[in-house]
C-alpha cells in the first residue's frame, strides 16, 4: 500500500518526489548525476548542480540542502580537476542559496558528478507537469539543442564560442524562472531535460483529456544545433526519442526534419516548460523579463483536440 | 584508394568523428557500424560533404558505401526546404517616402533583429542594401552580433562592384547571383524588405 503523505511519486515521470511533513509543509528529495559534458571542470560542475537543482525549481519549491555524489580515477587523474568541478557545484549552490551538507565519492575509471537536492513547499503550492488547463500559454525559458552541441564538443567539432554559449545557457538555474512563475500563479511546469521538448510535452498531456499545440517558428534553439545535426552529430537519445514518442505527435502536423532533431533532442539543464493561464500570461513574461530570463517566449497552447497528442505547425 | 572503417562498438559521436578524418583523405569510403543511430549520422554526414551514401545492412550490421559526388554538384540545386527564413534586404533604408527616416527604420529593425526568435537563417543584401555590410555602415555592429548568432550574411558581387565597395566589405560574404537564386527558391519563407 502506499504511503499516503507521498503526495508526488514516481508514476507519471514528474521531476521529484514530495512528501508531505504536516498540513503547510512538504520536502521535495530529488537526485541527478552524470559523466561531463563539456571540458572545462569548472564549468561542468556548474552545469551538474543547475541541473539537480532544476527539478525543485521546476515543482515550484525552495532548495535547501545538497549533498555531493562523486565518482573519481583519482590513482590517475590530477585532483585539481576534482577540485574544479566541486567549487562549481558549489559556487551554483550559493547562488541557490542551498546548503551543502555532505557527500559520497567513490573511486571510478571515469568521472561522474552531481547532487542530491532536498527543498521545501507547501502542500498546497505543487506544481506537477500533468495540471495544464485547456486555454493556457505554454512558455519556455531557454533554448533547445544542447544535446546535439554537446555531441558536437564530445566530438571535438564544436567552436569555442558556441561552447562557452551554451555552457552559460546550462549553467543557468531555473530559480529566476520558477520565482517569477511563482508569483504570477500558473498551472503546471517540467523542466526539458532527457525526453526533450516532444517528450516532456507527452508527459504533461498523457492521460489528460487535453492535447498541446506548438508553433515551430517561435520555439527558440542554438542555431548552430541545425547545422551540427545535418553533419551526422545527433546524441543517441534523439533516436530513442523519436522512437517512443513520436506516436503522441498528432499526423497533422508539419514538422520539417531540422525541427524534428530539435524537438526530440535530449537536454541537460533544459528550461522550464511553464503552462500559464492566457490572461496571465503576459504578465508572467513581463515577471520572467524583469528577473533576467530574456529568451523565455510563448511557444504554444492548451487545447482541448486531440486529446493526448502533440500537434507542431 | 578504399578506405575501411571499423566503427562497431562504437557509439556517437565516434563513427561520425572518425568517418569525418577520412572523408579527408579519400572518395570512396565504407563505413561499418552496428546501430540505426551511427547509421543516420554518417549518413548525415557524408552528404553534407557531397558524398552519396549506399547502405547494405548485413547480420545486424550497415556497411556505408560513401562515394563522392562530382556532377550533380555542377547544376544549381535549391536547398532542402526546411521552412528556413531568409531575409532579402534590397535598399539600405526600409520602407518608401522619407529616405532619412527610412535609413533610421532599418537601423532600427536590424538592432531588433537581434533580440528576437526565431531568426532567419540568411539574410541577403542586394542593390543600394550592400551599402549596410560596409566599414562605415551604422548598423555594422547589430550585424556582427547577428553573425555571431549564426545568420549566414550574403552580399550581392555585382551590386558591391557597381558601387565600387568590394573593397570596404566588413561583414559576411560577397556572394553570386546563383547562390542568391538557390538561396531563394530553397527557402521556406522569403521576407523582402
Amino acid at each position: 500500500m502506499q504511503d499516503p503523505n507521498l503526495i508526488v511519486g514516481f508514476e507519471r515521470s514528474d521531476d521529484a518526489g514530495v512528501y508531505k511533513l504536516s498540513e503547510d509543509l512538504a520536502i521535495i528529495q530529488t537526485v541527478d548525476f552524470f559523466t561531463p559534458i563539456v571540458d572545462d571542470p569548472y564549468w561542468f560542475g556548474q552545469i551538474a548542480a543547475a541541473n539537480a537543482l532544476s527539478d525543485v525549481y521546476a515543482m515550484g519549491g525552495k532548495p535547501l540542502t545538497a549533498m555531493n555524489l562523486v565518482c573519481f580515477p583519482i590513482k590517475t587523474m590530477d585532483i585539481e580537476i576534482l577540485k574544479n568541478i566541486l567549487r562549481g557545484g558549489l559556487d551554483k549552490l550559493k547562488e541557490a542559496e542551498t546548503t551543502l551538507v555532505g557527500g559520497h565519492s567513490i573511486e571510478d575509471n571515469e568521472i561522474k558528478y552531481g547532487l542530491s537536492i532536498n527543498g521545501i513547499i507547501h502542500p498546497n503550492n505543487i506544481l506537477t507537469n500533468s495540471n495544464a488547463k485547456v486555454g493556457d500559454a505554454l512558455v519556455l525559458t531557454k533554448p533547445l539543442g544542447t544535446g546535439i552541441i554537446n555531441t558536437a564538443i564530445k566530438g571535438g567539432m564544436a567552436n569555442d564560442k558556441v561552447i562557452a554559449k551554451v555552457s552559460e545557457s546550462m549553467a543557468a538555474l531555473n530559480k529566476n524562472a520558477s520565482l517569477a512563475m511563482q508569483e504570477v500563479g500558473v498551472s503546471a511546469c517540467t523542466d526539458i531535460t532527457g525526453f526533450g521538448l516532444i517528450g516532456h510535452l507527452c508527459e504533461m498531456v498523457r492521460g489528460n483529456d487535453f492535447g498541446m499545440v506548438i508553433h515551430a517558428q517561435k520555439v527558440p534553439y542554438f542555431q548552430e544545433a541545425r547545422e551540427y545535426a545535418q553533419q551526422g552529430l545527433m546524441p543517441a537519445g534523439t533516436f530513442r526519442n523519436k522512437e517512443f514518442f513520436s506516436k503522441w505527435v498528432d499526423p497533422a502536423s508539419t514538422m520539417p526534419p531540422f525541427i524534428s532533431d530539435i524537438f526530440f533532442d535530449p537536454q541537460t539543464s533544459g528550461g522550464l516548460l511553464i503552462s500559464v493561464p492566457r490572461e496571465k500570461a503576459d504578465s508572467l513574461l513581463i515577471q520572467l523579463r524583469g528577473k533576467n530570463v530574456p529568451e523565455a517566449v510563448i511557444i504554444g497552447e492548451v487545447v482541448a483536440e486531440p486529446k493526448e497528442k502533440i500537434i507542431v505547425f | 584508394m578504399a578506405i575501411v572503417i571499423d566503427a562497431r562498438g562504437l557509439s556517437c559521436p565516434q563513427p561520425v568523428v572518425l568517418t569525418n578524418r577520412a572523408l579527408g583523405e579519400s572518395d570512396a569510403i565504407t563505413t561499418i557500424v552496428d546501430n540505426e543511430a551511427a547509421k543516420e549520422n554518417v549518413s548525415r554526414l557524408a552528404r553534407s560533404k557531397g558524398f552519396r551514401v549506399e547502405t547494405e545492412e548485413k547480420d545486424g550490421l550497415f556497411y556505408l558505401q560513401l562515394s563522392l559526388e562530382r556532377a550533380e554538384s555542377e547544376t544549381v540545386r535549391p536547398e532542402e526546404k526546411t521552412g528556413s527564413t531568409v531575409f532579402l534586404i534590397a535598399s539600405d533604408a526600409f520602407g518608401r517616402g522619407s529616405e532619412e527616416l527610412g535609413q533610421l527604420l532599418m537601423r532600427s529593425f536590424l538592432h531588433t533583429l537581434g533580440e528576437i526568435f526565431p531568426l532567419p537563417e540568411k539574410i541577403i543584401f542586394l542593390n543600394t542594401g550592400v551599402k549596410l555590410v560596409v566599414e562605415s555602415s551604422p548598423v555594422l555592429e547589430d550585424l556582427r552580433v547577428l553573425g555571431e548568432k549564426g545568420i549566414d550574411i550574403l552580399a550581392c558581387g555585382t551590386c558591391l562592384g557597381y558601387f565600387e565597395i568590394k573593397d570596404k566589405v566588413a561583414i559576411g560574404r560577397i556572394s553570386n547571383m546563383y547562390d542568391i537564386a538557390s538561396t531563394l527558391l530553397g527557402a521556406g519563407k522569403v521576407i523582402e524588405l
